[in-house]
């Protein structure tokens, strides 16, 4: 179990090692020179030297490849040019609306697949079956951002129940925190939901045909203890499994829905990076994102363990 | 072709997606009016109305015109980065499958990597250095799709490869190019065919979602994306130029993902659809 855990975390450091080397890469071996790309065209040569010197551009590569993963390592990471603030203050400001819109938007999918998906398994080929099948269909297809637009059209244009957008800090309350992350949540949890709800009701039809699941049956508990207590719980694997690989898609929503709702987030602040040519700050982002991505699944990972018993001896 | 009609998700799938390739095609030689042409006076009809079938934009330009157009941009786009995509992407996994061994780890670990960046952000940081536009869309979801087609075709190929009349060509002699030529691409090309039209549904959706940030096909050229991104300031006035191209995003999408889980149900009845 050990052992499993620390070639994990070595294999999950060595990844995180490469994508860096490879975001930096990419930032810094592109054509176009970072200083003139931030400047603009305006710049006078003087600005230009004085911004590279300041970025340390004149240095090897090697040597500020080193420089930035050092000064990640002690959770430096670097200036923000256009903010004038440390880039990890940064990415810490705006991590507390990520986040939580994240979790939300999990929590969301997660509630409304595994019943669904469980109920359609359990009434396979029926009405409601193929209700589910048409909701799941649908909902992969929308785009998230598309269904934020929806919501702000019926619900804040229309009705006036809820804020168009923005977000007031969690100073003004847990409440009116909640409240301005409720609707991106769902924009960005129904297309995840509609994936999890085929993969739900598919791993469920297939435990449901095991023997363990007959013998749960066979000694008298009734259907839905055993659906609840035998089947579901060997079901999850595949559903945790999919939620991992979705999250790179929730990431890449969330940029989206962000500047639906003019969120302060992770996503919104890479968009304005991107506007305002911080190059610092985007390639930290994207880093920061990346890393998440790779953590995430890591951590899926790491629950097959707690899921499935059996694979702590075998793996 | 008679399985055709007894899938009816493979058929609506089918109707929506030649429907679409079909407006996209035709956009090319007729629009009901210039995409571009503007017309203060008519700006924001409703849609059915003098304003035509879907209505008019801010600057009275033809939403059902720049719909059309936005079909052939949005769809040729897609295309050609999953084209891209797929040809490298299952090029790497036949020739990891053919090789094995160490290239198999690196090659594996590199689609891990890949895949930890969303084209989105892959999209931004290219776009930050070369310009965003139709060109930076295409690499980003290309790249994207490099990985999804090499883990694909590398477990398709290493199926095949273990089968006994693979063995017997080795058997006699046959090298491995040929055996991957003769034997493995073609036992093989179902799942990539399967696999191309899924990954089409999302690369029109990651397609969207870059034009609605401004990192699409620059204007004039309505796209999907930039049509629900102009609508927003308008949302009061003219909901329809928000509904309206996320209607046709989801309706392209929902086809090509039916089409794809149909085209599996008849290509190959061992995998099942879900």
């Amino acid at each position: 179990m050990i052992s499993i855990f620390i070639r994990r975390i070595v294999s999950l450091f060595v990844t995180l090692l490469v994508v860096s080397l490879l975001i930096f890469t990419v930032m810094n071996l592109l054509p176009g020179d970072p200083a003139a790309i931030m400047l603009g065209t305006s710049a006078t040569p003087e600005t230009l030297a004085a911004l590279r010197a300041q970025l340390g551009l004149d240095e090897p590569l090697a040597v500020r490849y080193l420089a930035w993963l050092a000064g990640l390592v002690q959770g430096d990471l670097g200036q923000s040019y256009t903010y004038g603030v440390p880039v990890a203050g940064l990415i810490a400001e705006r991590l507390v609306v990520t986040l939580p819109l994240a979790l939300m938007a999990v929590v969301m999918s997660v509630a409304i697949a595994v019943p669904l998906g469980v109920a359609a398994a359990r009434r396979q080929n029926s009405l409601f079956d193929h209700v589910a099948g048409a909701f799941s269909y649908v909902s992969i297809a929308v785009p998230a951002f598309w269904v934020g637009l929806l919501l702000v059209i019926a619900f804040s244009t229309k009705l006036g129940w809820m804020p168009a957008g923005g977000f007031p800090g969690w100073d003004a309350g847990l409440w009116a925190g909640l409240t301005a992350l409720l609707m991106p949540a769902i924009a960005l949890a129904l297309p995840q939901a509609g994936v999890l709800t085929r993969v739900a009701r598919t791993s469920v039809l297939e435990v449901m045909n095991e023997d363990f699941v007959r013998t749960a049956r066979a000694k008298g508990l009734s259907d839905s203890a055993a659906v609840w207590r035998h089947a579901l719980p060997n079901a999850l694997i595949p559903v945790v499994t999919m939620l991992g690989m979705q999250f790179t898609f929730l990431i890449a929503g969330a940029v989206l829905v962000e500047n639906v709702f003019n969120l302060p987030g992770l996503g919104r602040l890479a968009y304005q990076a991107l506007a305002q040519r911080d190059i610092i700050v985007m390639q930290d982002v994207v880093l920061f994102f990346s890393a998440l991505v790779i953590v995430m699944n890591f951590l899926v990972d790491l629950a097959y363990v707690f899921i499935d018993p059996r694979l702590r001896v075998t793996a | 072709m008679a399985g055709v009609f007894r899938r009816p998700v493979l058929l609506i799938g089918l109707v929506v997606s030649l429907t679409l390739i079909a407006v996209a095609l035709l956009s090319l030689v007729w629009t009901p009016s210039l995409p571009s042409k503007m017309n203060i006076v008519q700006r924001l009809k409703p849609p059915l109305g003098p304003g035509g079938l879907f209505g008019t934009d801010q600057f009275g330009r033809d939403v059902a015109s720049m719909l059309m157009v936005g079909a052939w941009n949005s769809l040729s786009t897609s295309f050609l980065a999953v084209a891209i995509g797929a040809s490298l992407g299952s090029a790497v996994g036949v020739i990891v499958a053919m090789r094995r061994g160490w290239l198999e780890l690196i090659v594996m670990r590199g689609c891990d990597i890949i895949f930890a960046v969303p084209p989105i952000l892959s999209a931004m940081m290219l776009g930050a250095f070369i310009g965003s536009g139709r060109f930076t869309a295409i690499i980003a979801i290309a790249v994207f799709m490099v990985p999804v087609f090499a883990r694909l075709t590398l477990a398709a190929a290493r199926q095949i490869w273990a089968r006994d009349y693979v063995t017997a060509a080795i058997g006699i002699g046959r090298s491995k190019t040929t055996i991957t030529l003769v034997h493995i691409l073609p036992n093989i090309s179902n799942q990539i065919i399967v696999q191309v039209t899924i990954q089409l549904g999302l690369a029109i959706l990651t397609e969207a979602g870059l034009s609605f940030l401004g990192l699409g096909m620059p204007p004039p050229n309505p796209t999907w994306g930039r049509m629900l991104a102009d609508s927003q300031t308008f949302f009061a006035q003219a909901p329809w130029l928000a509904i309206m191209p996320g209607l046709a995003i989801a309706l392209a999408v929902l086809g090509l993902n039916m089409l794809g889980d149909g085209l599996r149900d008849l290509l190959d009845p061992k995998m099942k659809s879900g």
